[in-house]
């Protein structure tokens, strides 16, 4: 019992960084029907950002941990949705109307760039990040000596993600941004139609999706304690997973999907074999794509007459 | 107030319009009548600029759209209600009309839609409702609706009464009326149903694969013999 807690508590945190992942998978391709693998690497490109923050603000001296937390978040927000604009600006736009093979190429080619460029730019070897926030709560102990611990970092990690996700949800609902990405989404044609500035709608859609990568991309460093340029092909593959889960399109599924997957591959690696953790996710990716397509949360693609 | 002035348009390699005229003045309702295929839609937009005429001029109060991005043109005045009706199904009646409002001052939001309920009374009612689990005749008046709200000079509406019972036709052919006697709104209406629309508009254009063949005024029209064997006969 202690020991499912405990996993489920883990899986959650590593459940919310996924989830702040697919949110950019699944409104990328609610709007424009595509799905940009280089999503992925946008989330490490917000790792590293984040990292290289931490670095300058210790040189200036600035060691007040939220303080820290908050400038690493901001810079990294700012700097992955300046590339996931260019990534949107320069790959894929010129391909809106071709066909969806081309900017699925672009995108996977876009994804190798940027792998390569912060390799280039910040080297092949990890990077490690002093743990900054130690500690935590013992919850429960069992007969055998087994100690639940949900350490401060985890109760960060639920809290930001779980604020990030409620803003963005009711930015998505209420706020007339909202209002015209979800036209989009629905009719583009007929969005345009009533004075939707189209192609600014998508590229902010890249910009948002890419901050809440950033997001997950600090959490990762700091929950991990360390980085490197090739960490984002796999976390953003789960992700994707986590989407496909959800119903891709869907944002509450994005959010389920992602709890889900983080949930099912902690406990996989708790119970049975933590070498094998990725097939167990990647199972359910073809397991999702052959019985239940649109997933937990999506509608059935009907196409309008 | 639009002025067309030769205009080409294709979908890839096949000539959709082959020089149109065609002038609507301010106040007026005209209407653009002519078989499935003839160009109507395509007309319409091509003003909005999606596709953008290939050749020719559009020009819209003394200025020229030819060349604008279509949301600049929906911003300049001009609404269109699309054939289809084109109603987002998954927003609520009310989110429905504030897309429409994007392109007018936020200020007079209320007064608008106070304006377009005494139109269409039942939309009210329904103003937390789907879009799209709206009726046929609802989600017309809501299109309308939709493209009243951004207090337009020129409005463009493309077959109101397609799939319509004939009562709710009449229905919606009796606010068109009153939205250009009430509002002075502009409208350009392309249409099917020959006899509803002649009957309402000023002054009509016939359209035959891709280029105006007859105009005049709807009574005119509605008296020619071409017009009455091609698109009255049978009929009403």
């Amino acid at each position: 019992m202690e020991y499912f807690v405990q996993q489920l508590i883990n899986g959650l945190t590593l459940g919310a960084v996924y989830g702040l992942i697919a949110i950019g998978y699944t409104m990328v391709y609610g709007i424009i029907g595509m799905i940009n693998f280089a999503h992925g690497d946008i989330f490490m490109i917000g790792g590293f950002v984040s990292i290289i923050t931490f670095m300058v603000l210790g040189v200036f001296g600035i060691t007040w941990v939220p303080l820290a937390l908050v400038c690493m978040l901001v810079m990294a927000m700012a700097f992955t949705g300046l590339h996931g604009w260019a990534v949107e600006r320069i790959g894929y736009r010129a391909l809106r109307n071709a066909p969806r093979l081309a900017p699925l190429i672009s995108a996977i080619g876009m994804s190798i760039f940027l792998q390569n460029y912060v390799q280039l730019l910040q080297g092949a070897r990890n990077k490690p990040l002093p743990p900054i926030i130690s500690g935590g709560i013992e919850l429960m102990t069992s007969s055998e000596g087994f100690t639940v611990k949900l350490g401060y970092m985890q109760i960060i990690i639920m809290v930001t993600t779980t604020v990030i996700m409620v803003g963005f949800t009711l930015m998505i609902a209420r706020t007339p941004l909202g209002r015209q990405q979800r036209a989009c989404e629905q009719d583009m044609k007929m969005a345009r139609l009533l004075g939707v500035n189209v192609d600014r709608t998508i590229s902010l859609t890249f910009i948002m999706g890419a901050a809440l990568a950033a997001a997950a991309g600090l959490i990762w460093l700091l929950y991990y304690g360390i980085i490197d340029f090739y960490v984002g092909f796999l976390a953003g593959i789960k992700a994707f997973t986590a989407a496909v889960l959800g119903g891709i399109g869907s944002l509450p599924g994005a959010m389920v999907g992602g709890l889900l997957i983080g949930v099912i591959e902690v406990f996989y690696a708790g119970y049975f074999s933590s070498a094998y953790k990725d097939v167990a996710v990647f199972m359910i990716l073809v397991l999702v794509l052959i019985f239940l397509p649109t997933g937990l949360i999506g509608r059935p693609d009907i196409e309008k007459v | 107030m639009l002025v067309v002035e030769g205009v080409h348009t294709f979908y890839g390699h096949i000539e959709a319009l082959k020089g149109v005229d065609l002038e609507v003045k301010p106040g007026e309702i005209v209407t653009l009548i002519g078989a499935n295929g003839a160009g109507k839609s395509t007309l319409l937009m091509t003003v909005c600029g999606t596709p953008q005429a290939q050749s020719g001029r559009i020009v819209f109060d003394g200025q020229d759209i030819t060349r604008l991005p279509t949301h600049q043109i929906m911003r300049s005045g001009i609404a269109q209600a699309p054939e289809g009706r084109r109603i987002f199904p998954r927003m609520t009646l009310l989110e429905n009309l504030q897309m429409g409002a994007l392109a007018a001052d936020p200020a007079h939001f209320s007064e608008d839609l106070e304006r377009v309920f005494a139109f269409f009374p039942i939309l009210k009612e329904r103003q937390t409702q789907r879009g799209g689990t709206l009726s046929g005749g609802e989600q017309q008046m809501l299109t309308i609706a939709r493209s009243l709200m951004s207090r337009p000079r020129l409005l463009l509406l493309d077959e109101p009464s397609l799939g319509l019972a004939p009562m709710i036709v009449r229905q919606i052919f009796k606010i068109i009326r009153e939205i250009n006697e009430r509002t002075g709104t502009t409208i350009l209406l392309v249409e099917q149903n020959a006899y509803h629309a002649l009957r309402l508009a000023h002054r009509g254009y016939v359209m035959v694969t891709g280029a105006i063949t007859l105009t005049g005024s709807g009574a005119e029209l509605l008296a020619n013999r071409e017009v009455r064997a091609a698109y009255l006969e049978g009929g009403h």
